[in-house]
């Protein structure tokens, strides 16, 4: 615990903890995707940082284990980070995930509800932050002290629905409400800042419609952490987390391929390998 | 029939703290003022925003709230028709979608604003339950399942106001999933639901001063249909006629056909529907049925 300059207190993260995990979680990402094509892998990488540090720093626990708050992966084509998180959990089996995308298995590409640990279902861009707003609410009427955690990409930002949320949000003054963005700056098919240079700057349209914004290094733990434990509570939080697409192995990073592929054996090995070495 | 809805929700929310609505830019008026007034949290105006009406509905009913969006039936369905499917559909959360002004009672606004094909698109979704109430007592009881429901999603379509009460003679009260019985008779059943059962009891009426035994029924609920009603129905008439205020595919008309096929019903079988076409008029209610074959004078000249 450390007292800043305002003479608040805050708690540091255990930066070598949250680093250790993340490797952990990129290589389990890596193992499931030998099991089948097509899933996601540099969505789920870019946004392992975000998530890790949601359940493991920002969440509270609560009794017998569920909190009262609310994680909802809006960006649902990431899911295989949330999966891997929830297994370490222990919401999910490794049984889950060895049955990933396979007759018999629950777990899809994308989350589905009534699943362990998910909220609701999304994979269709533009529903999340809808339904975040709607729980919020829903919480502060009911008088619980539950935040909702919202995670949504860069890319389902574009979509109208997420801007009738954005609109709506602070208007009905859900200051427990916490966004972040996963801003990778690569959709499917090309890059955001060549292809919609409009969509920036990002920030700026969320603090004109009523937002307290942050932006962040998207994988800097301790920064992520930060953003949400300073934020003056006033008004829905947006942290925009500046991100790369497939972060943590060198082919993969910035390359759009990997927005659908799957590694090859060859490709698992080096992967692998380069993963290994940086948590040596 | 708005009013209708308005007071028995005012009246369902005074009970139970879980029933929210959500509206877009449109109040259901009469009592809703009251519930505004006194449960101003648990009335959400979106503005002019109808997939953020059905997100937070979503949000809403996965934290355990029952609630209500609410705004005209093209916007409700049409617009965030994605929303509909996967936020309420899909992941099969209780919220009523309420599309007032449904089928074309909006008969000066135009086809924009027409929702003709609306039982076809919410029937399409898995898991979506469609409630069409003929008249405001009918609407009390369909609101009154709606706020008290867990199952699933429910598409209600509600028409607008002023109209006349068709049911306080019913023979039968409103069951939930079963056709209603408003009168009984042996010869001829007419099978419709909605406001135009006004048409089907004007036809009823006509075809009783020519000697024949009429049932009426009002098929409230659209989906889960009650296929074994109709089927006796079918069974236990000489002819049945079927009025529906909804384009000719995927309505009552074409289902009730199917359901003749499957049992091989001996009875003739006739159905009208609004016309696989955009209207173009402008006129009453009345007018815009009248212009697609909805009259009392086009059926009788087939059906008598």
């Amino acid at each position: 615990m450390v007292v800043d300059t305002l003479g608040s207190t805050r708690i540091l993260i255990d930066i070598t903890a949250a680093k250790r995990r993340c490797n952990k979680f990129r290589r389990r990402i890596l193992e499931v995707s030998q099991q089948v094509q097509a899933l996601h892998i540099g969505s789920a990488y870019s946004c392992v940082e975000i998530v890790d540090c949601i359940y493991f720093e920002l969440m509270q626990s609560g009794i017998g284990g569920s909190s009262p708050d609310t994680f909802l992966l809006s960006k649902g084509h990431g899911c295989l980070i949330q999966y891997v998180v929830l297994e370490e959990l222990g919401v999910l089996a490794r049984r889950d995930l060895d049955l990933y995308c396979t007759p018999g298995g629950r777990l899809g590409v994308h989350p589905d509800y009534g699943n362990p640990g998910i909220t609701a279902s999304t994979g269709a861009l533009g529903h999340g932050l809808s339904m975040s707003v709607g729980m919020a609410y829903a919480e502060k009427v009911k008088g619980g002290k539950g935040l909702v955690y919202c995670v949504l990409s860069d890319g389902e930002v574009q979509e109208g629905s997420t801007w009738e949320a954005t609109m709506i949000a602070s208007s009905l003054g859900v200051n427990n409400l916490i966004a972040f963005i996963d801003n990778n700056d690569l959709q499917a098919l090309a890059r955001i800042s060549v292809s919609l240079p409009s969509f920036y700057p990002v920030a700026d349209k969320y603090s004109a419609f009523g937002w307290e914004v942050v932006e962040v290094d998207g994988h800097d733990s301790e920064a992520i952490y930060n953003a949400v434990a300073s934020r003056r509570g006033e008004r829905p939080l947006m942290v925009v987390c500046k991100t790369v697409k497939g972060k943590g192995v060198s082919f993969m990073e910035n390359e759009p391929i990997w927005h659908y592929r799957s590694p090859s054996p060859v490709e698992y090995q080096q992967a692998l390998r380069e993963l290994e070495k940086a948590q040596a | 029939m708005r009013k209708a809805f308005s007071e028995t929700l005012y009246e369902c929310a005074k009970a139970d703290s879980e029933i929210f609505i959500v509206v877009a830019d449109i109040s259901p008026a009469g009592a809703m003022v009251k519930f505004q007034t006194e449960y101003p949290k648990r009335f959400i105006d979106v503005g002019v925003a109808e997939q953020v009406m059905i997100g937070i509905a979503a949000g809403l009913a996965l934290k355990g709230c029952k609630p209500f969006a609410y705004t005209i039936a093209t916007f409700a369905l049409y617009r965030a028709f994605e929303m509909v499917r996967d936020d309420l559909g899909y992941q099969n959360l209780p919220v009523t979608v309420v599309g007032i002004g449904a089928g074309v009672t909006y008969s000066v606004l135009g086809g924009t604003h027409q929702a003709m094909e609306d039982i076809a698109i919410a029937g399409a979704i898995p898991n979506m339950q469609i409630l069409a109430p003929c008249d405001p007592l009918e609407c009390i009881d369909a609101t009154r399942y709606c706020a008290t429901q867990q199952k699933g999603p429910i598409y209600l379509r509600v028409a607008k106001t002023g109209e006349p009460t068709l049911t306080e003679n019913a023979i039968e009260p409103f069951i939930f999933g079963k056709l209603r019985y408003l009168r009984r008779g042996t010869d001829v059943c007419v099978l419709s639901y909605g406001v135009v059962v006004k048409l089907a009891i004007q036809v009823a009426d006509r075809l009783q001063t020519e000697g024949k035994s009429v049932s009426v029924v009002s098929c409230h609920t659209i989906k889960p249909l009650d296929r074994g009603g109709i089927e006796v129905a079918l069974r236990n008439h000489h002819q049945v006629i079927v009025i529906e205020e909804h384009v000719p595919q995927g309505g009552l008309a074409p289902q009730t056909k199917q359901i003749a096929w499957d049992t091989d019903a001996q009875c003739v079988l006739h159905t009208f529907t609004l016309r696989d076409e955009f209207i173009h008029n402008y006129g009453t209610h009345d007018d815009l049925l009248a212009a697609h074959g909805l009259s009392i004078e086009h059926i009788m000249k087939i059906v008598s």
